[in-house]
């Protein structure tokens, strides 16, 4: 359990591990499965060689996946019963609305969570609410809505397992998916 | 309404269909039981101890758990089986008002004939009486059988222990879609994945079950026919498609969709097809459900701040707001005769399960919570079988409509969520079965 939480912390706090965190997840945190399983499939190698609009010039680093670059950084984190996006992610979006205006084939999925203390019906709208924050704000940064879909787990998909503020504070988030991760 | 045979076949199916076989069924527990209790005599019946399968434990357990029975247990020598042979003066000095007594009998093809006899003790009259053919693997299905007479008579109202049940099971990362018998028994798995399985809702007739998957990496609704096997996705809109509800003819079903928008209400035909929008507004509109006439859409929307339940006609018109009291009230579902609306209602951080009495406005708060959610009223409506997530560990609840009886279901095999409780098979009549 404390294991489970410092590789989560690890994860969110240090950018540059978060990578590393994520590859090893399957093994301590079954929750991490889909997200890990989702990174891991597509290795770097295949699609940096399948994307041709990649515009980086070192191509071996796609800049997706490089740890070192704020574009690995997926994970937006709410408030409790909240949907809109924090200042301290304003970043991030920037630097995925900027990949998208450089990148025009790229399309991204954004995939809303909530934590357990809702209904598990209102829990899917406030996944949604939360997609739709993100989207909007990336929006409002010029990249045109039909390049993102916004779907919602709810509660389904806990990044942690628990029921306290340390798990729900990781459950509470959307994920920044691109096409064919 | 499914036939005996349909329904047999349709077990028969489940079986091959199930992709790993469940050992453990959920087991279940009276916590809470309030009121007068019937005090009921089920005699064991003569030759049941030669039967492959014991058949009246299963009655006794049946009536118990219903919380509207008191066993009186005696086992007289010999085992009665004719009116002659019943003393009744001894059953009520044992304050008895009700007494069971059968006998079963190996016919030449194997199978067996069960017949059984109910008493009231006092008028000393038969309230009831049946012969049934079954063969051994249907006694469990036959004393649900009886058991439903035998309530139906003594209470008035139907008996639903020859019903099904449909849950969702997580067992580590895997999820899976079980139908079970109403008291947890026989098991069967009819959808397994990796990805999140929720919502199941029977088709009125209970042939088919409409869920939400996301096996496709987001939410997609699906119609499985139990029968055929065969499975439709009949919602993959842009977007969520989720939170399905049949309509009563078993035509449609509401969805909610966010093709549009945030979440709105859509009517689409349960084969699927071009959807039709019900609710126009800028706010999440989620949980529909039908009213038993299919005039009309409950839901729940944030249009005001927090969820709380609307009405609006099928047919087009405003919605109007039924909750005011609380901030958080969610899933409406419809008790069979349209008089009560279930839902899930948060206070001070925890979700408990009410009722709201249509005609008066009347809420009434019916468990504790902390998080308790997905009701789902029993064919008779007398009940209502919710998910009760405590201490990190699913499981279901069910609660008397009074809220003065209450039973826990937990499965040993692990989280136990989102039951829907399936409709009456059709009576069958003699012996069909």
């Amino acid at each position: 359990m404390n294991k489970k939480i410092l590789l989560l912390a690890a994860a969110v706090i240090g950018a540059g591990l978060a990578g590393c965190a994520s590859k090893e997840a399957p093994k301590d945190t079954p929750v991490e499965t889909r997200t890990a399983a989702t990174t891991s499939t597509t290795t770097p190698g295949t699609t940096g060689s399948t994307t041709p609009t990649a515009p980086t010039s070192n191509v071996a680093i796609n800049p997706l996946k490089d740890p070192n670059n704020i574009l690995s950084k997926r994970i937006i984190y709410f408030e409790y019963d909240q949907d809109s996006v924090k200042g301290e992610y304003q970043a991030v979006v920037q630097a995925h609305a900027k990949y998208l205006a450089d990148n025009r084939g790229r399309k991204i999925r954004l995939e809303g969570h909530a934590d357990e203390r809702g209904s598990r019906e209102y829990n899917m709208a406030l996944g949604q609410r939360r997609g739709d924050a993100v989207r909007k704000a990336t929006n409002l940064l010029g990249v045109a809505n039909d390049r993102m879909e916004t779907v919602s787990f709810g509660e389904d998909k806990p990044r942690a397992t628990g029921s306290d503020e340390a798990a729900w504070s990781q459950n509470r988030r959307v994920e920044i998916v691109y096409d064919g991760e | 309404m499914m036939n005996p045979k349909t329904f047999f076949s349709s077990l028969l199916l489940l079986v091959l269909l199930a992709i790993s076989h469940a050992q453990a069924q959920l087991t279940i527990d009276v916590t809470t039981s309030a009121g007068r209790q019937i005090p009921i005599a089920i005699v064991e019946f003569r030759g049941e101890a030669q039967a492959p399968q014991n058949l009246t434990p299963i009655i006794s357990n049946n009536l118990a758990r219903s919380g509207l029975f008191r066993m009186v247990s005696a086992t007289p020598n010999p085992l009665p089986t004719e009116l002659s042979e019943v003393n009744f003066a001894d059953w009520s000095s044992r304050m008895t008002e009700a007494l069971l007594i059968g006998g079963i009998t190996k016919l030449a093809d194997g199978r067996f004939e069960i017949s059984y006899r109910l008493f009231d003790v006092a008028k000393q009259t038969q309230l009831a009486s049946g012969q049934i053919t079954a063969s051994a693997t249907q006694f469990r299905a036959t004393a649900h059988r009886i058991s439903d007479e035998i309530y139906e008579k003594l209470t008035g109202e139907r008996g639903v222990f020859a019903t099904k049940v449909a849950y969702v099971l997580k067992r580590g990362q895997r999820f899976e879609l079980q139908v079970a018998d109403a008291d947890g028994f026989n098991p069967q798995t009819v959808l397994a994945s990796m990805e999140p399985i929720g919502s199941p809702k029977w088709s009125p007739d209970g042939t088919k079950l409409a869920y939400v998957t996301f096996e496709s990496r987001k939410s997609n609704v699906v119609v499985q026919d139990l029968v055929q096997g065969s499975r439709k996705v009949v919602a993959n809109f842009r977007g969520d498609n989720y939170a399905p509800s049949w309509s009563p003819d078993g035509r449609e079903l509401a969805v909610a969709l966010s093709r549009d928008a945030v979440s709105q209400i859509y009517i689409i035909s349960a084969n699927g097809g071009e959807p039709r929008r019900i609710t126009t507004s800028n706010s999440i509109d989620s949980g529909a459900a039908f009213t038993p006439d299919g005039n009309t859409i409950i839901f729940f929307s944030d249009r005001s701040g927090g969820p709380q339940l609307y009405s609006v006609p099928v047919a087009g018109g405003n919605a109007k707001r039924l909750t005011f009291e609380g901030s958080y009230n969610t899933s409406p579902r419809l008790s069979p005769d349209g008089k009560l609306v279930a839902f899930v209602s948060r206070d001070a951080g925890k979700l408990r399960i009410a009722t709201l009495e249509l005609a008066s406005g009347l809420i009434n708060v019916l468990t504790d919570g902390p998080r308790d959610d997905s009701p789902s009223f029993s064919p008779n409506g007398r009940t209502i079988l919710f998910e009760s997530k405590a201490g990190g560990r699913g499981s279901l609840g069910s609660v008397s409509i009074d809220g003065r009886i209450k039973q826990k279901l937990t499965s040993q095999n692990g989280d136990v969520r989102e039951p829907a409780w399936g409709p009456y098979a059709a009576k069958s009549g003699g012996s069909a079965l």
